[in-house]
């Protein structure tokens, strides 16, 4: 008989071992938690700015893990001392996992030497999400901007991690652009 | 052979969150508090070296009489430091990489606030025992 061998019981979450595990998940049932997520925050807010720190802290949480557990499984054990390594590393690897494709692009601002901006055509997390217009400048996206300013953090570039909705002539819907704006220790190092 | 060793693990806000005496010499009081002292005062210079490579396993960073310390340094800047007698970097390297493997485990835990103290038995239980493995 094909046997379909249930999972080995560990007792202890230590003793599990880190493998790779399934990689997808089911994308409604993220999209239903994920809503349920900003519902909760909804009523314990009273302002957007508030609601988006909110959704920016959850986020935080979710990058510090990100980026430890994907530094053990894809890299080996190196870590990213250099600014343009984390950078990409987000573009690419981060992306990759947590949404199945490679950010649309990565830039560097024009106008300040700190600012670097990752864009996305539509933000997987504001997929199922249309913001009401009383709300004006309110992004779910802030969520994503909250995963990269974890992931950035605990890796040593303390940065200011904003999402943004840019519109595009020709797209009836915004592009999204999470600008990420370094902070003054970082730029002493990296920016001389 | 009784061998000394100590074990800490640093957040990176330089605030310990586990320590452990995991040699096998005979413990006395005076002695952990001056193992303690010696890693914390080589907290500074892990600070320097940690930004110059790309490598997590930093070697030996700083002596004391006998003693050596080597440091492990993981992404998210947690140190791990082991004071020990000279001895082959091998067994150190594989003790550090399986006990960086058991922090990834706890750090993944939703409810755990990075930085704080491991409070964990069984954390506790694997840690000696990886360090009777390989030290």
């Amino acid at each position: 008989m094909i046997g379909v061998g249930k999972a080995k019981q560990y007792a202890n979450v230590l003793d599990k071992p880190l493998s790779r595990g399934r990689q997808e998940v089911s994308l409604s049932a993220f999209a239903f938690l994920f809503s349920e997520l900003v519902q909760y925050n909804q009523t314990q807010v009273d302002n957007i700015a508030e609601l988006e720190r909110r959704l920016e802290d959850a986020g935080y949480a979710v990058g510090a893990r990100v980026l430890e557990l994907l530094c053990h499984r894809e890299k080996g054990n190196r870590r990213e001392t250099r600014l343009l390594g984390i950078l990409s590393f987000i573009h690419s690897t981060v992306w990759k996992v947590l949404f199945g494709k490679v950010a649309d692009s990565l830039e560097k601002g024009t106008e300040h030497e700190d600012e670097y901006m990752i864009s996305e055509k539509e933000l997987l997390v504001n997929r199922f999400i249309s913001v009401p217009k009383d709300m004006g400048a309110f992004n779910c996206g802030a969520f994503v901007a909250g995963i990269v300013k974890g992931v950035l953090d605990n890796a040593g570039f303390p940065a200011v991690v904003t999402a943004h909705f840019v519109p595009i002539e020709g797209q009836q819907r915004p592009r999204t652009t999470i600008l990420i704006k370094f902070a003054e220790e970082v730029k002493q190092v990296c920016f001389v | 052979m009784a061998s000394t060793a100590c074990f800490v693990i640093v957040s990176k806000n330089d605030i310990p969150i586990y320590e452990a005496e995991v040699g096998s010499a005979p413990k006395k009081e005076d002695l952990a508090h001056q193992h303690q002292f010696i890693l914390h005062a080589a907290l500074d210079v892990v600070q320097d070296l940690a930004w110059t490579t790309n490598a997590m396993f930093l070697r030996s960073v700083d002596r004391f009489s006998d003693l050596v310390v080597s440091v492990y340094d993981s992404v998210v800047h947690t140190r791990f430091m082991l004071l020990h007698d000279p001895r082959s970097d091998d067994g150190i390297k594989s003790f550090f990489q399986e006990v960086h493997e058991l922090y990834i485990k706890i750090f993944l835990n939703p409810l755990y606030l990075p930085g704080s103290r491991i409070t964990s038995s069984h954390f506790d239980t694997k840690v000696r025992a990886l360090a009777r493995k390989y030290l």
